[in-house]
């Protein structure tokens, strides 16, 4: 599996949705994803992925990783997955 | 002052997983303590326990709540769901705003911590799930008691070991006492069966390897269990009014302190409860038939007890009954009061008094009438039961028949 499709059988999962009704440009708010949802996801991804991602509820605007939708998360894995390696 | 009955109960523990399958089971004198099973048993000492057995989280709660229970607010749930039921009441409007819960709890989320602390320190992760904080801690189970029922009232946990139940009721009590609230839910509820709670346990050297005896000469020790017992206490008038069915009176209760050791129980602490609770209940010492012991089953406690109740009862202590389900379901640590005060309700509703089983050989220093073995008729009018906590805390609660 891709990382775009490893990611979206995660948020998937997490907003109780097929995959096949998640897609690149929905944000989490889309999906219904909230806020408990949100740390599940990310403990999901570091888990799948092996990776840190450096996030803070209080203020995740100011996290390196972005979150906006779908594909920025996917990116930021790539771009962790690469840094680690 | 108001008074309070009690119209609705809800447990799961050993013996069954409702109200009316324990009471046949303390009725029949049947004993649900048997060999532990979880991972790591075969590196315990203590190898038994009350297990609760064939309760399965599937199913019955969905992917995102079981993220968020620990296993004591899966109990706790579960028998709140069978008490407020029972009670028929529905939570809205004023009664919703003032209505509350008050449980008691001991240990937390034990099997989580068990769990993460394996994951985190014997398989070297660096990553625990997000949701251990709101799973482990001590008012999880009440929480989500709220948040299911919608009780927006006060609601909280109180934490005194083996006397946790017994001090949460006695808080819900004087709250429907006081005129505060018409209707709290309160008990309690422990899971402490996993490999970390019962090593601990283990290593007070307390414990029993083959089973619990209260008040027997040759008993060896105390045995854990776990599950929930939740009740609903009403304000009388309130529950008369809708025509709920009434299963007793709570009448009294009395708390006291030891002020003396940490795990040695006092006589005179124990003794200040009873009488504590008989002063406010305003009944004199010859009414009461029953009192449900703390009777651990270990050599400490049940000496100490017998000796405060007959300090507090005097030549009386020959005419009433106490006897301690323990025996049958183990002890419940911070739920275990809630479990047995199912035990007085039925010994003043359907004048059935729950025996202490494994009872073999008579000892002169718990010289009362322990009944032995098997359940006994009785008519009762008045029962008493009685926890007493490590930290010497202890909460002792008066009944009446209605």
């Amino acid at each position: 599996m891709s990382t775009q499709e490893k990611v979206i059988a995660i948020i998937a999962e997490q907003a109780v949705l097929e995959p096949s009704d998640v897609t690149l440009d929905n944000t989490l708010e889309d999906l219904g994803i909230d806020s408990l949802g949100l740390v599940e996801s990310i403990f999901a991804i570091e888990e799948e992925f092996d990776i840190s991602i450096s996030f803070n509820a209080n203020e995740p605007e100011k996290s390196d990783f972005d979150i906006s939708n779908v594909a920025a998360i996917v990116a930021g894995i790539d771009k962790l997955v690469l840094e680690k390696a | 002052m108001k008074r309070v009955v009690i119209t609705g109960a809800g447990t799961i523990n050993a013996l069954g997983h409702s109200v009316p399958d324990t009471l046949e089971a303390m009725r029949e004198g049947r004993c649900g303590i048997g060999e532990l099973e979880f991972r790591d048993v075969d590196r315990l000492a203590i190898k038994i326990g009350g297990q609760v057995r064939g309760f399965e989280a599937e199913g019955r709660f969905n992917r995102q709540q079981m993220s968020l229970y620990d296993r004591f607010t899966q109990f706790t749930l579960t028998a709140a769901k069978e008490a407020i039921e029972q009670s028929g009441l529905e939570f809205h409007g004023e009664l919703s705003a003032k209505a509350g819960v008050v449980l008691g709890n001991s240990g937390g989320g034990m099997q989580t911590l068990d769990e993460n602390y394996r994951s985190v320190y014997e398989d070297g992760k660096n990553r625990v799930h997000p949701f251990v904080v709101p799973k482990l801690m001590n008012n999880a189970a009440a929480g989500h008691v709220s948040m299911q029922f919608n009780l927006k009232g006060p609601s909280f946990t109180v934490s005194t070991a083996c006397a946790s139940s017994n001090h949460a009721m006695s808080q819900a009590f004087q709250m429907v006492r006081s005129g505060m609230s018409p209707v709290m839910i309160t008990g309690g509820s422990e899971s402490m069966l996993c490999f970390g709670g019962v090593k601990a346990w283990e290593g007070l050297r307390v414990m029993s390897k083959d089973a619990c005896r209260p008040f027997s000469a040759n008993r060896n020790g105390m045995v854990q269990g776990e599950g929930a017992g939740i009740f609903v206490f009403e304000e009388y008038e309130h529950a008369k009014a809708r025509g709920a069915e009434i299963l007793c009176e709570v009448i009294g209760f009395a708390m006291s302190s030891d002020a003396a050791d940490i795990v040695m129980p006092s006589k005179q602490g124990a003794a200040r409860a009873i009488s504590g609770a008989l002063q406010d209940a305003r009944v004199d010492a010859s009414e009461v038939g029953y009192i449900n012991a703390h009777g651990t089953g270990t050599a400490a406690n049940d000496k100490t007890e017998c000796a405060a109740v007959a300090d507090v009862f005097g030549p009386q202590a020959d005419n009433l009954m106490i006897s301690s389900t323990k025996s049958m379901h183990g002890h419940l640590i911070g739920g275990t009061g809630a479990v047995e005060l199912l035990a007085c309700i039925m010994a003043l509703r359907d004048g059935v008094i729950a025996p202490t089983i494994g009872y073999q050989e008579p000892d002169p220093e718990c010289a009362l009438d322990v009944v032995p073995n098997q359940a006994r008729e009785a008519s009762v009018d008045v029962a008493l039961t009685n926890a007493f906590a490590f930290g010497g805390l202890n909460a002792v609660l008066a009944l009446r028949k209605v």
